[in-house]
């Protein structure tokens, strides 16, 4: 039973500004830029459209919720920019298949571009907006989801290019085969595709999903931009704001990227300044930052966030763009209570990523 | 063999005569709002102190910050209509979408988006729309519009539909102006369609300009080649600036650099650029300024160049000081310097005045500063140098010392300790570094294509030649050149084995 916090709101443009500021670091390095999406939603207010957020609390336990993702290479979204018209097709699609309608939408991850995705189909259709995700950050891989922490089914799964093309995969054997052959698909639609996953109850969401984590992204970017404005320390806001810690402040001195099996995996080092100065960091990646290291030690590990953010400005540095010289902080954020449990831990813990330790949080003990 | 440099700041335009080792003139005047009486003031300056041999050089390179001040200051821009071949995909941003209304305002003269363009792999997206490409050339010749931007989805990998775009345009409309975003940029579709657009705003401005410097060189008597700086510190003969103003934004930076190295013979070091409105920190790497590859805002319009790493602060000789609460900047007087500093008779406070009043600099009348207290001038300082020392800190990348080098006409106001730095190294002709590195500055020439039925041993040594010939063609020596940058990326999907290969050559100018 999930007790709602505010109802129903409707979202600002400064809102959603603020929002792009926040799912970006809450992308931990990954989920690709938000800056096309923001830019669509900003079209469509221009158009006179809104986007409703719906206080999970609200979700009647038997209404259906679209969960919706970008799939793909986010070097591939940078040219073939994301429309709303197409991203909002494989809800209509799933709607057919299932006969009924949709009576809300989600991301399946807060962090990066997806996060703002169904703000712009919400503006654009008129359904409301979930306050809610399924990671609460960003994972690379469909299996990573609060979702299948839950064991939750994991079909069907709708998925519509630019073109006439619209798939919908009736039945996957688990989560990782569902993975596989999505990946397929839209790789052969040009490397991008908006997809509208497994229908969700009300009863689901509110039981499994990651809460509130827009309104969490929404007071992370407004925290940083107040921090702007009065010429404050923004890497002490965005700690003050989620409740994290500051791991360390440094240079980036080498980073080392390999693009293995569709994942950008590799590390970058960091010198320390003041406070740290004298230290050594090393962060570790696969599209997003699993494991942080001082002086060889590993210190934070997912399913805690591992943030990056620019020392000056706080804005969210993701593994595609780190480089060398870049002064940056490392913030850990506390990991959604789903990912802490042992089947939380198996999916998206250290060992998850290829690391031969467990997760010991970096806010305990 | 003798060159030319001459390097057209905000503040000042500096001219300098130099040989294959050394500067054997150099001169300093103000920059004019017209910006070619100074340059001609220049050159008669640098003839009268080095005598006929300045007439005799071999070329003479210009570096300016004209373009970049047009688009930062609105003015002068040509309307243009953009072109975008991207449909179905990529709609719900039309061109133009996030400019600053009082830029897309005076520019945007109409945007068009047809169908076309290339997936990741080559493969197109859908046919090309010829019919509908026709049409919008007759339209733009009905409006009078003759600047045309093109953009493709994925052109940086298959330039193809840019150039039939250009085709279909220039038949229906003969006299319409071209620029494809492929010959610009890289991946980013809309910052590198608004590079593209902001290159065709500008190509009035680019003839005049020309013009004007090929003017002002016949007019003193100079009869050597005319080059313009790019922003990678190397240099294109004025009738490709006439084509690509947007290459040419921010050489200034990169001069500097390259002088700082010329005039040092320090390859690895801190290069602090101290000049009337900015100081510019950069990092060489080899000789070669430190390339960033990021999103550069010009003007409020989002780029993709590749530029050096630099980090601009407002701190010059021309920079406005308050006291009470004290304030430096970043605001400054600019090019009246002259008119408006205390020591040149004027009535700002600047930080010039702060530099002669502790002695720094010898420059205009001492007296002027008879008001200004020593605990003011201490305390303008430890800012100033508060500011630089953090600023060259952030360009550092290890925490090993490294030389600093101080170049600019503001370099006296570097502190001669910084943490972190080995050695601060002032040296003579300092303050005209930029344009010293404008007259050392090479040729380049480069390919950028996409090779079909060619092993990779094969694609990248076409690639090479043909880099090699336009090279040449731009003027460079024939044994000088040298291959800066080779890469290949190999596109699958496309029929018989299909490379994109890129490279590029630099050499002596001849």
């Amino acid at each position: 039973m999930v007790k709602p916090r505010y109802g129903e709101r409707t979202l600002t443009l400064e809102d959603i500004e603020a929002m792009s500021l926040g799912a970006w670091i809450l992308g931990t390095g990954g989920g690709g830029s938000p800056y096309v999406n923001l830019l669509n939603t900003r079209q469509l207010y221009k158009a006179g459209r809104r986007v409703r957020l719906m206080d999970p609390g609200m979700l009647a336990d038997e209404a259906l919720v679209a969960v919706v993702s970008t799939q793909g290479a986010p070097i591939v979204g940078q040219e073939r920019l994301a429309n709303p018209e197409i991203s909002a097709r494989p809800l209509r699609l799933m709607e057919e298949f299932l006969g009924r309608k949709f009576d809300a939408v989600m991301p399946i991850e807060v962090g990066g571009g997806n996060g703002l995705l169904p703000l712009m189909i919400a503006a654009l259709s008129g359904l409301p907006a979930v306050d809610a995700d399924a990671m609460g950050r960003a994972y690379p891989e469909a299996q990573m989801t609060s979702f299948s922490v839950a064991n939750l089914q994991c079909f069907p799964l709708a998925m519509a290019d630019i073109r006439g093309n619209e798939i919908l995969i009736k039945r996957a054997e688990d989560w990782t085969w569902m993975e596989r052959i999505s990946r397929k698909i839209c790789t052969e639609l040009g490397s991008t595709a908006t997809t509208c996953k497994a229908p969700r109850t009300g009863a689901e969401v509110k039981a499994h999903g990651v809460l509130y984590t827009a309104s969490k992204a929404i007071d992370l970017g407004k925290a940083i931009l107040a921090a702007r404005a009065s010429h404050s320390d923004p890497v002490a806001a965005i700690a003050e704001e989620c409740g994290g810690k500051q791991m360390f402040a440094g240079k980036i001195t080498d980073i080392e990227r390999r693009t293995t099996e569709g994942f950008l995996r590799g590390r970058a080092r960091l010198a320390g300044l003041d406070g740290d100065r004298g230290h050594e960091f090393a962060l570790d990646f696969q599209n997003e930052y699993t494991v942080g290291s001082r002086d060889g030690q590993p210190v934070v590990m997912s399913p805690d966030l591992i943030c990056v953010v620019d020392s000056v400005t706080g804005d969210g540095v993701a593994t595609e763009s780190i480089r060398y010289g870049q002064r940056v902080s490392v913030l850990a954020l506390p990991a959604p209570e789903i990912f802490r449990t042992p089947r939380g831990q198996e999916l998206v813990g250290p060992r998850a990523f290829g690391f031969d330790f467990d997760y010991q949080s970096v806010f305990e003990g | 063999m003798l060159r030319i440099g001459i390097d057209v700041g905000g503040t000042n335009t500096d001219a300098v005569l130099v040989d294959r080792e050394a500067v054997c003139g150099a001169v300093k005047t103000p920059t004019t709002r017209d910006v070619t009486t100074g340059i001609k003031t220049a050159l008669k300056d640098l003839i009268s102190q080095c005598g006929d041999q300045a007439r005799e050089a071999a070329s003479v390179t210009i570096g300016t910050t004209h373009f970049l001040n047009a688009v930062v200051e609105r003015r002068r821009l040509n309307r243009v209509a953009a072109l975008r071949i991207c449909l179905p995909a990529s709609a719900s941003l039309p061109p133009f979408v996030d400019w600053p209304e009082d830029i897309s305002g005076p520019v945007n003269a109409g945007s068009y988006m047809v169908e076309g363009g290339s997936e990741y792999d080559g493969r197109p997206i859908t046919r090309l729309d010829e019919a509908g490409i026709a049409g919008i050339a007759r339209k733009l010749r009905q409006d009078g519009v003759s600047s045309v931007g093109v953009s493709s989805v994925f052109s940086p990998l298959n330039p193809g539909y840019e150039e039939r775009a250009r085709e279909i345009l220039q038949n229906e409309y003969p006299d319409v102006r071209v620029t494809c975003s492929h010959s610009l940029g890289r991946i980013g579709l809309l910052e590198r369609e608004n590079a593209t657009l902001l290159n065709a705003a500008l190509l009035d401005l680019a003839a005049e300009t020309t013009e004007a410097f090929e003017n002002a060189l016949t007019d003193t008597g100079i009869r050597g080649k005319l080059y313009i700086s790019l922003n990678d510190g190397t240099v294109a003969e004025a009738a490709t600036a006439r084509q690509y103003p947007v290459y040419c934004f921010a050489s200034g930076a990169t001069n500097s650099m390259r002088g700082a190295t010329f005039l040092t013979r320090l390859e690895n070091a801190i290069v602090c650029d101290v000049g009337g409105t900015t100081t510019d920190i950069g990092c060489l790497v080899n000789g070669f300024p430190r390339e960033a590859n990021s999103v550069v805002t010009i003007g409020g319009v989002r780029t993709l160049f590749r530029m050096p790493d630099i980090v601009s602060i407002g701190i010059g000789g021309g920079t406005r000081v308050q006291d009470a609460p004290l304030r430096v900047g970043p605001d400054s007087v600019g090019f009246r310097l002259l008119e408006k500093a205390l020591v040149f008779g004027g009535d700002e406070l600047t930080l010039t005045d702060i530099a002669v009043a502790a002695g720094l600099m010898q420059a205009g009348d001492r007296n002027a500063l008879s008001h200004v207290s020593e605990d003011l001038v201490d305390r303008v300082l430890h800012r100033v140098r508060t500011d630089i020392a953090t600023h060259v800190d952030r360009m550092k990348t290890s925490a090993e010392e490294v030389p600093l080098i101080a170049v600019g006409g503001g370099a006296p106001l570097i502190p001669e300790v910084l943490d972190g730095i080995s050695r601060v190294h002032l040296v003579e002709n300092a303050s005209v570094a930029n344009a010293v590195g404008a007259a050392i500055a090479q040729v380049s020439g480069e390919t950028d294509q996409v090779f079909q039925g060619l092993s990779r041993e094969d694609a990248l040594a076409t690639a090479h030649r043909l880099a090699k010939e336009k090279a040449l063609a731009a003027g460079a020596i024939q044994g000088s050149l040298k291959v800066v940058e080779m890469e290949d990326i190999p596109i699958a999907y496309l029929p018989g084995h299909a490379i994109r290969a890129r490279v590029r050559v630099v050499g002596e100018i001849g």
